[in-house]
């Protein structure tokens, strides 16, 4: 058994404690799964608004995109979408005479975390929108707003109480995905502390300070999520 | 699109499909029994197992089941060969193969996430039928095990086909700890020859059917289960 100090020399932030590489891990997921879970709002806004929008083949498709994405297994999704990515782009830039690319891993993970959360944003906006009484819509269209205004000032106010425990879960839930990226080589938290651990032998030292992060990551943003839905259900009537 | 490797990894792929059915099947039937504990712990009285069961559920629910299955395997599994008298005993060959981390990850992944289920679903159960059991000079133990629990079961049901889903999309990350389960198989299929796509879809079509045969048998049970609304 370590003593307290060996311990703390191990964690410590300058070499050769392995405290900077695992913060930089840290980092890495943090940006890993910020840009994961932005990408996928904004393909959630679309595929929401193309569910509700009328147009059979648009839904069908989206239906497609949503029904496979949940369906499959986070890790296959990640590993097909990794690998059939980048062969993909190579094989276009292939056909328009331009060499191999190396894709930047930090990129990718980005992109492929997104596109499966993407398919759970449409699933929890279209519930959202599904929510608003219609009485609120028509209204908004009664008094001649153009939709856009109508989606400022109308839609939006009343979506984003409704989809915030959504939102809350889906962020927890892509922080701790992202640890998956470990599986394809990219050096997030997951794979740091797998790095330091195999590198000193104390695995029990590295992946508990590895959990400690990624739990506080997960506390501080529980406290965050529930202050944002007390704000933006501010004045609203007290559920029974 | 080339599958006329199949026949030859059959045998793998049959295994691999086994391995993965276990993980789920033993993961689910052990972490609902723990998860009832958990449940029970947080609505009871005593506050240290409240405390503790709290704590066991938010560290379970707010780090990565990757990393849980490492820091067991790699972290416990390091430390298990020096407990005196285990490396002779007859539990050690199965104590060293990653199945046995891989198991006990999902399993304790498993139960802090139906456990916080049950916690709530134990919490709506109406107060009055807790009150007319108590009159009717119903023990603690007796009310819970006669009414309690089934009630919460009951009200839990509709979510456990997802959560059984979900945890058969987790199962694939044991192949990180040489596990050869389905997605293993399909890992080794394409290190010997050089497919990627083909032995990805093929294991995907596999899980892909599994879910629906599961969401299937919980209509099925959901529906068997008298209720009244």
């Amino acid at each position: 058994m370590n003593s307290v100090n060996s311990i703390l020399e191990l964690l410590s932030i300058n070499p050769p404690g392995w405290g900077g590489v695992l913060l930089t891990g840290a980092l890495a997921t943090l940006l890993i799964s910020m840009g994961a879970y932005f990408l996928g709002m904004v393909l959630g806004l679309f595929g929401a608004f193309g569910k509700l929008s009328g147009f059979r083949s648009i839904e069908w498709l989206l239906q497609l995109y949503t029904t496979v994405v949940r369906a499959v297994p986070e890790l296959i999704l990640i590993i097909a979408l990794y690998y059939a990515g980048t062969d993909g782009l190579n094989r276009v830039l292939a056909l328009v005479d331009l060499g191999p690319l190396e894709v930047n891993g930090l990129l990718a993970a980005v992109i492929v975390l997104g596109f499966v959360q993407g398919a759970y944003m449409t699933e929890v906006l279209r519930g959202a929108i599904l929510a608003i009484p219609v009485g609120q819509l028509e209204a908004a269209k009664a008094f001649g707003m153009r939709p856009a205004l109508r989606f400022r000032r109308v839609i939006l106010p009343a979506l984003i109480p409704n989809a915030l425990p959504g939102f809350a879960n889906l962020w927890m839930g892509v922080v701790k995905d992202s640890a998956l990226i470990a599986v394809v080589g990219y050096q997030e938290l997951a794979l740091a502390a797998r790095v330091a651990a195999s590198n000193t032998k104390q695995y029990m030292v590295f992946f508990l300070a590895a959990a400690a992060i990624y739990l506080t990551i997960t506390l501080i943003s529980n406290q965050i999520f529930t202050a944002l839905e007390a704000y933006y259900r501010r004045g609203q009537r007290e559920l029974a | 699109m080339d599958f006329s490797w199949v026949a030859s990894y059959a045998d793998l792929l049959v295994r691999g499909a086994a391995i993965t059915f276990l993980l789920l099947s033993i993961s689910v039937s052990v972490g609902f029994a723990l998860a009832i504990l958990l449940a029970v712990a947080q609505v009871g009285a005593f506050f240290p197992l409240r405390w503790l069961s709290r704590g066991y559920c938010t560290f379970f629910r707010g780090t990565p089941l990757l990393i849980q299955l490492w820091l067991f395997y790699y972290g416990l599994g390091s430390y298990l060969p020096f407990i005196p008298g285990l490396r002779a005993s007859f539990l050690w060959p199965i104590l060293r193969e990653g199945f046995f981390f891989a198991a006990l990850a999902l399993t304790l992944n498993f139960a802090a996430y139906q456990g916080e289920i049950l916690r709530g679903a134990m919490a709506s159960v109406p107060k009055g039928e807790l009150e007319a059991a108590r009159a009717f000079g119903m023990s603690p133990g007796k009310i819970l095990r006669r009414i309690w629990l089934p009630r919460a079961i009951r009200i839990a049901l509709p979510t456990f086909a997802g959560e059984v889903v979900l945890q058969l999309k987790a199962t694939p990350i044991v192949f990180s700890v040489t596990v050869m389960d389905l997605y293993g198989a399909a890992y080794k299929i394409r290190q010997d020859t050089l497919l990627v796509y083909e032995p990805l879809i093929l294991v995907t079509v596999f899980y892909v059917g599994l879910t629906f045969a599961i969401t299937q048998v919980f209509q099925k049970l959901e529906k068997s289960v008298p209720s009244r609304r």
